[in-house]
């Protein structure tokens, strides 16, 4: 791109013969030649930086769209939804008058490259996106996976990843209420670090990314534009990490929370006195996307002199200024009459705030440099009719193979001794292992509405303080089960989050995913991603619960080697009074423990079948979204009732880690019999979804299992809560003592 | 009759929204105080709330104890306004010369989140005396830079004085000297702690104890029966 002289549009149509790195900026060579198709001559610079970062993969999803349709396809019938799919959050109705958008994005490439700036600028790009919708933010989850927990790798990403996550976000002032964090190691090259957030809003605070009204202004405010995350959008997240290339550190973006924290403040306040027409936040492709989408949104047309820009850099390039994915950045359109307390606003929050231009009659969008037009385009081109492909996939060879290599096969415990190593090695796993030493690195205070958070089974946030009203959520996931079967582990993924909205006594809504899968050039990639999509699609519309937004993140892999296929999905809830929420804890000796649901000899993608054998194969658990639906319900009820004194949802790990975990968690033991019909190894690993473990005050029983007589859910007495002790009569007894032990030292043994 | 208690919000601040609610359930009355005005709107007391003022640039809390309020504060403090400095106000406080030491990094390195327990040392001070001496309580602790330090002549005289108004027990959970956790001036009204007890004021919300509440209810009684 040269800069002598400047390419202007002009230039550019003189000079058609000019060779562009069109190639270097990640573009293939059919989609630099529509670009030439659309304007009817060669790009400039400008435009060429542009289309090449809104064509990329990561902003354009040129190889997911296809696919996600289905989810507006296939939506349900939801009262609930006030914003859907397509703005820069999903907004539902949470009754009372509010309205709660909620998100899930991957920072995952940028993680791995600098983990402590990759996944805090994870956080603020997410934050940013919640706060574009005009809403408070009230919490975040991070959904973190990693390669193997002894890998010396993973010593350097883990660290730096929490503490990033736990350096931008506690400086915000937000509640970290959720998440998770997996070992694997497929996850080596390419840890996945997903974040969410939740906001809150009344409803006639809802805010669109639109620039309409000629004449309307253009405020650029935040943070000062530097060289950082130049093309870190089309090239760190569209490209397979290949050693051969050189470092990409520099591509990597630098948070500074404390600006964006006045960034909050600042844009709340502009919204309270309903200063913005329209709003976007600047995240991938920086500048290019918030212009092209404001105006594509709106009516079409846009001015913007790229000298006005305020700059750490003074010799950035304007292609480098279009492209800089600075953070901290927000563009607001605003009317000229409310431009000066706009900027007024901005000056008591010190935040530096500058029009950077105006929305025109016209419908193309135009940028001056230096008096001269180096961009003029449709910005629908730029913003929404990038490529869209067509990918092949198939079926992989191996699927089938994988699938005959049956986990219910393997070998099991043969005396009660043999099962209880078994339980204190499952325990202590790192997946399975108290993730304490993490968590207790982010506030889960702040805000002073935080009713649950990690390790309960959901996060939740009071959002009334007069009615009790409040917001749960749960993200979920588990690629190995995808990877045996990516439909029906997409559907176990939802079907977790939603259980676990259910046990805390929360009404699942709707959803958000972020879906994170290999290289969509591989057919059987791309094959495991449309059957998780299918699969999700169909799971979302028979619990009525829509996707209301999300993200894709494509390309995690080494080489050959994909990660699992490991749909992440987040299910938001609402409860009507946040007092009748239901712990994960035991709180009273000699309440009664009943499991909810069937049991049945599902090992297949078990946590069992990775810790005793590192096994990986069979088919996951059946689903079966009516039992979901119908447990759920029960769950809520129970709650609301005041049946249950604590619950905890069965997923991986199966029901001996759900009681240890709620026998830790309350400081009382539990006494369990193996019901007729099972044995003591099936009941404690087996992982078939649909179940709950519930504790039932003696006075409630009768009730409580009436109701669930009544409405065919099976509930089986299997112990009670008693001492200090977790005993299988007949089995084994370990004693709480030696449980946290083996629960508790794993992570800090492996990570301090 | 109620008392007026003023919240600082700096740039940065966090718990500002959160103590503003202690102090309304409390029954005081909350006043939003800006950091560039150097106006108290006649409050009875002050909160400096915890937080990053400006970022915790340069320093905890120093630059902060220059902005316009604290010119304010640190003279009123010194003729007698009662001010608690919770986390990073009490970082400010230290800076401002109104408390002794200062704080480093936890020892440990990380940002730390818990439910701390504490023993209340000094129940006399204008911000404690809905305490007992030698009462246990639990209030969640949340910082990355809560080691307390001072030289041993000033630990000895705050010890003499009965100065270290709160020590926590069981588990030191930054390194701080002598296992302080707040301290108070010679006059009792300027008392700064790490912990925070404006998260500790409502039974469903946090940990679910209330034992933050009697800070503000202390001041409260005081103030109005003043």
């Amino acid at each position: 791109m040269s800069r002598t002289p400047l390419d202007t549009v002009e230039h550019a149509a003189a000079t058609p013969d000019v060779e562009l790195p069109w190639a270097e900026l990640g573009l293939k060579k059919d989609e630099y030649e529509r670009v030439v198709e659309i304007l009817g001559r060669r790009p400039t610079g400008a435009e060429l930086a542009m289309y090449s970062v809104m064509w990329s993969e990561h902003c354009s999803y040129k190889s997911s769209k296809v696919h996600l349709r289905q989810f507006g396809e296939k939506a349900p019938e939801n009262d609930a939804l006030l914003v859907g799919i397509g703005e820069n959050a999903g907004v539902v109705d949470v009754g009372q008058g509010y309205a709660v958008t909620f998100k899930v994005e991957s920072h995952n490439h940028p993680s791995y490259v600098e983990p402590y700036q990759g996944a805090a600028t994870g956080v603020g790009g997410i934050v940013r996106d919640i706060i574009a919708m005009g809403a408070r933010p009230v919490a975040v989850v991070d959904p973190l996976r990693f390669g193997a927990a002894d890998h010396p790798d993973t010593k350097r990403v883990l660290p730096g990843v929490v503490a990033g996550i736990g350096g931008y976000g506690n400086c915000l002032g937000l509640p970290n209420i959720g998440g998770e964090v997996v070992f694997d190691a497929v996850y080596q090259g390419n840890p996945l670090v997903n974040a969410g957030c939740i906001g809150v809003m009344r409803h006639e605070d809802i805010h669109l990314a639109k620039a309409s009204g000629a004449g309307n202004k253009v405020i650029l405010y935040g943070a000062r534009t530097g060289g950082d995350g130049i093309g870190g959008a089309s090239i760190l997240a569209s490209e397979t990490f290949d050693d051969a290339k050189p470092s990409k550190r520099p591509a990597v973006q630098v948070g500074d929370p404390f600006q964006e924290k006045l960034l909050i403040e600042c844009t709340l306040e502009a919204f309270q006195e309903k200063l913005v027409v329209g709003i976007q936040d600047l995240g991938a492709a920086g500048l290019s996307c918030a212009t092209s989408e404001l105006a594509s949104n709106g009516s079409g047309g846009m001015r913007v002199t790229l000298d006005d820009v305020p700059l750490r850099d003074s010799t950035l390039s304007p292609e480098e200024i279009l492209m800089s994915e600075s953070q901290e950045r927000m563009c607001a359109v605003v009317e000229p009459e409310k431009v000066d307390r706009f900027l007024e606003i901005c000056e008591k929050w010190d935040v530096i705030a500058t029009v950077i231009g105006e929305v025109t009659d016209g419908d193309r969008l135009e940028i001056f440099w230096h008096g001269e037009k180096i961009v003029d385009v449709d910005p629908r081109t730029v913003a929404h009719e990038g490529p869209t492909y067509e990918r092949p996939y198939a079926r992989p060879a191996w699927q089938d193979e994988l699938q005959a290599d049956d986990a219910n096969k393997l070998p099991r415990p043969r005396t009660a001794d043999e099962l209880k190593d078994q339980v204190l090695q499952l325990v202590a796993s790192p997946n399975q292992a108290s993730k304490k030493w993490i968590t207790s690195q982010y506030d889960h205070f702040v805000q002073g509405n935080t009713v649950l958070a990690q390790p309960e089974d959901s996060g939740m946030i009071r959002i009334d303080e007069e009615t009790g009203l409040g917001v749960a959520i749960a993200t979920d996931g588990n690629g190995r089960y995808a990877k045996l079967d990516p439909y029906t582990g997409a559907q176990l993924a939802l079907a977790e989050a939603y259980r676990n909205v259910a046990t805390t006594g929360a009404k699942p809504l709707a959803v958000s995913d972020c879906l994170n899968f290999g290289s969509p050039e591989d057919p059987a990639v791309m094959w495991q991603f449309a059957e998780a999509v299918r699969g999700l699609a169909d799971a979302c519309q028979q619990l009525g619960t829509p996707v209301t937004g999300g993200n894709v993140s494509l390309y995690n892999q080494t080489g050959e080697a994909a990660i699992h296929p490991t749909p992440v999905v987040a299910v938001l809830g609402v409860i009507d009074d946040v007092a009748r929420r239901t712990p994960v804890a035991f709180r009273e000796e000699g309440q009664l423990i009943y499991l909810l649901g069937d049991t049945r000899e599902e090992f297949g993608g078990s946590a069992w079948s990775q810790v005793v054998h590192d096994h990986l194969g069979g088919l996951p658990p059946q689903v079966d979204l009516e039992r979901e639906r119908l447990l759920a319900e029960i769950l809520i009820s129970a709650s609301r009732d005041g049946m249950i004194d604590s619950a905890h949802d069965l997923s991986d790990g199966g029901l001996i880690q759900a009681v240890v975990e709620s026998a830790l968690l309350g400081g009382k033991g539990a006494r369990l019999v193996v019901p007729d019909g099972l044995d003591a190894f099936t009941l404690l690993f087996s992982e078939s979804a649909g179940r709950a473990i519930v504790a039932v005050p003696r006075s409630e029983e009768l009730r409580f299992t009436d109701m669930c007589g009544a409405r065919g859910l099976p509930a089986t007495r299997i112990g009670v809560v008693d001492g200090d002790t977790v005993e299988i009569q007949g089995e084994f007894s370990l004693s709480l003592e030696e449980l946290r032990t083996a629960h508790e030292s794993t992570i800090p043994a492996l990570l301090a | 009759m109620t008392a007026r208690i003023g919240v600082v919000t700096f740039p940065g601040s966090l718990d500002d929204r959160d103590s503003r609610r202690a102090i309304r359930l409390a029954g005081a009355e909350p006043v939003a105080l800006w950091h560039k005005d150097k106006d108290l709107k006649q409050v009875d007391a002050v909160v400096l709330c915890g937080g990053f003022s400006y970022g915790d640039y340069l320093r905890v809390g120093a630059i902060a104890r220059f902005s316009p309020v604290m010119d304010t504060i640190i003279d009123q403090a010194k003729a007698g306004l009662p001010v608690l400095g919770i986390c990073n106000g009490f970082q400010i406080l230290t800076e401002a010369h109104l408390l002794p030491g200062a704080m480093l990094g936890n020892d440990h390195l990380h940002f730390i989140c818990r439910d701390q327990k504490l023993r209340v040392e000094n129940a006399d001070t204008a911000w404690t005396t809905d305490y007992t001496a030698g009462q246990e309580i639990h209030i969640p602790l949340k910082n990355m830079d809560g080691r307390y330090v001072a030289d041993d002549y000033t630990l000895d005289e705050l010890e003499a004085e009965g100065r270290v108004a709160f020590r926590y027990v069981d588990f030191n959970p930054n390194g701080s000297l002598r296992d302080i956790a707040g301290i108070t001036n010679e006059a009792g009204n300027v008392v700064g702690l790490m912990p925070h007890p404006e998260h500790a004021v409502e039974p469903l919300i946090g940990t679910g104890r209330t034992d933050g509440l009697p800070f503000f209810t202390s001041i409260l009684k005081k103030l109005v029966n003043a």
